[in-house]
Parts: structure tokens; sequence; C-alpha cells
């Protein structure tokens, strides 16, 4: 799926990146605790959160991702939009909930993820 | 090669700039995009557990031509029960540190599963030191 089709599907308005829309992302991961998303992340993953501070951003750097979705509305503050641009990534807020946002792009197709067995 | 970095208590700003500096740095020798991923990640969960439990530390990251050593030495109260620590989901963060996206319980799970070795060693009011490596150039057995 294409970072352009997620924007849409969620209603998002992007604060950077903006010249990186036709990316491709093949699965998603909603968590607002950075070590589930160290612990599940795979490939061409979009990460949606509702934790906005600089530590969710370098969790998404560390790990390669490069397409960051903040969750219910909430709007990045100018270093953090900085430190997006600075990484070249792609940042975007909807006014979605997480289970709302996750669901819309798990309805339209994405349905890549972690998924581990119950030790 | 040897980077050290020192690590802050509680710096949430600060915290995690040495992992992402540890990262350029594996990226520009050419490394393997996996092994480079699994140091950082590993990296960081180690580098959050020294600022947020233990009281602030060190970092030391040693190169060589077949691996990458890693040793985490903190100043904290030390871990009483490892085993119980290495558990998946276990957690001594506050309410504090989880508002601020961490305390899932999955840092030293996190260590273990992307480090080719790993051995803690803590004493009780003393501290607690982890090493961990990593072999480059050969298959992983995971």
């Amino acid at each position: 799926m294409k970072v352009r089709e997620i924007v849409g599907l969620l209603d998002a308005k992007v604060f950077a990146g903006a010249d990186q829309l036709d990316l491709e992302v093949q699965s998603a991961c909603g968590a607002d605790l950075m070590s589930d998303v160290m612990a599940f992340v795979k490939e061409r993953v979009v990460l949606l959160t509702g934790l906005m501070n600089p530590q969710a951003l370098r969790t998404a750097d560390l790990l390669d991702i490069k397409v960051v979705v903040f969750v219910r509305g909430k709007k990045p503050t100018p270093d953090l939009v900085a430190m997006a641009e600075e990484s070249g990534m792609i940042l975007m807020t909807t006014k979605y909930s997480m289970f709302l946002a996750c669901g819309r792009l798990y309805e339209a197709g994405l349905r890549g993820g972690g998924v581990r067995e119950i030790s | 090669m040897k980077l050290t970095y020192s690590i802050p208590s509680m710096d949430f700003s600060a915290a995690g700039k040495a992992s992402t500096d540890v990262k350029k740095t594996l990226a520009q020798l050419g490394l393997d995009r996996d092994l480079v991923k699994r140091i950082a990640v590993a990296m960081y969960e180690g580098e959050m557990n020294i600022a947020i439990h233990g009281g602030g530390g060190t970092a030391e990251i040693e190169f060589s031509p077949d691996r990458i050593d890693i040793l985490l030495v903190d100043r904290g109260p030390g871990i009483a029960d490892i085993a119980l620590a290495m558990t998946e989901g276990f957690s001594t963060a506050s309410e504090e540190v989880r508002s601020m996206g961490f305390g899932a319980g999955m840092g030293l799970p996190n260590m273990k599963r992307n480090a080719d070795e790993m051995t803690v060693e803590s004493r009780v009011g003393e501290g607690t030191s982890v090493r961990m490596r990593f072999l480059l150039g050969a298959a992983r057995c995971a």
C-alpha cells in the first residue's frame, strides 16, 4: 500500500516527508510502548502511536521505520517535525483513535504485522 | 576500534542518542542491514534500561574483525532475580516511565533475542552489567 493511500484512509495531515508519499509499506504496528514495537516490527512498516515524544521517533529511526502516524489528533511539536525531517521520515496525524485508525488500514488490505505464539 | 558513551539517568531527551550514533557508525562500516538493526535495537533497550533503572552508567562498543561486543554497566539498585527480569512482560517501571513509552517488560528479552550471546551480572545495591556479542559474517542460529 502506498503511503498516499494511508493519508487518504486516515484523513491525515502530513507534517513531514510530503514529497515521499509514493513509498510502499507492507505492514503496520500500533503501539504506545516502544519495546513492543521493537519486539514485533518487520520490514516496510507504518507505526501508529499515541506516544508523541522524541523516543517514538528515535525508536522508529533505529528500526528503519519511515512512516509514523500520531493517532487521536495529536499534532507534533516543531522539534518532532524537525527530527522527522532530519531522519527522512514521513510524519502525519490522524483524527482517528488507535483502534479506528488500525481498523481502517486493515480493512483496506494492510494485513501484515507481528504475530508471536503464546509461550 | 572502541566507542564509549556516558548515559545519564532519566534524561529522556538524551536517551537513545548513543544507540543512534552506534547505528550510524555500523551503517557506515557497511555491515549487513539486518545485523545493524539487531545491534541498534539491543543497544537501545540497554541504553534505556541504564537511563530508567540504572541511575546512569556507561556503554562500550568494541569492534573486532569477527564480532562486535557491547558492555553496558550501570550504577543502579541491581536485579535480585535475573530470571524473573528476563521474563517477557515483567517490569518494575513506574507509571511516569510508562507514560514515556517504556516499561513494557520487553527490554532484556529483546536484547537477548537480538544478540548472539548475552550475559547479565548483577549485585543488589551495586549495579548491573550486561555483555552482548554479535558475530559478523556467520549464519545466525536463532
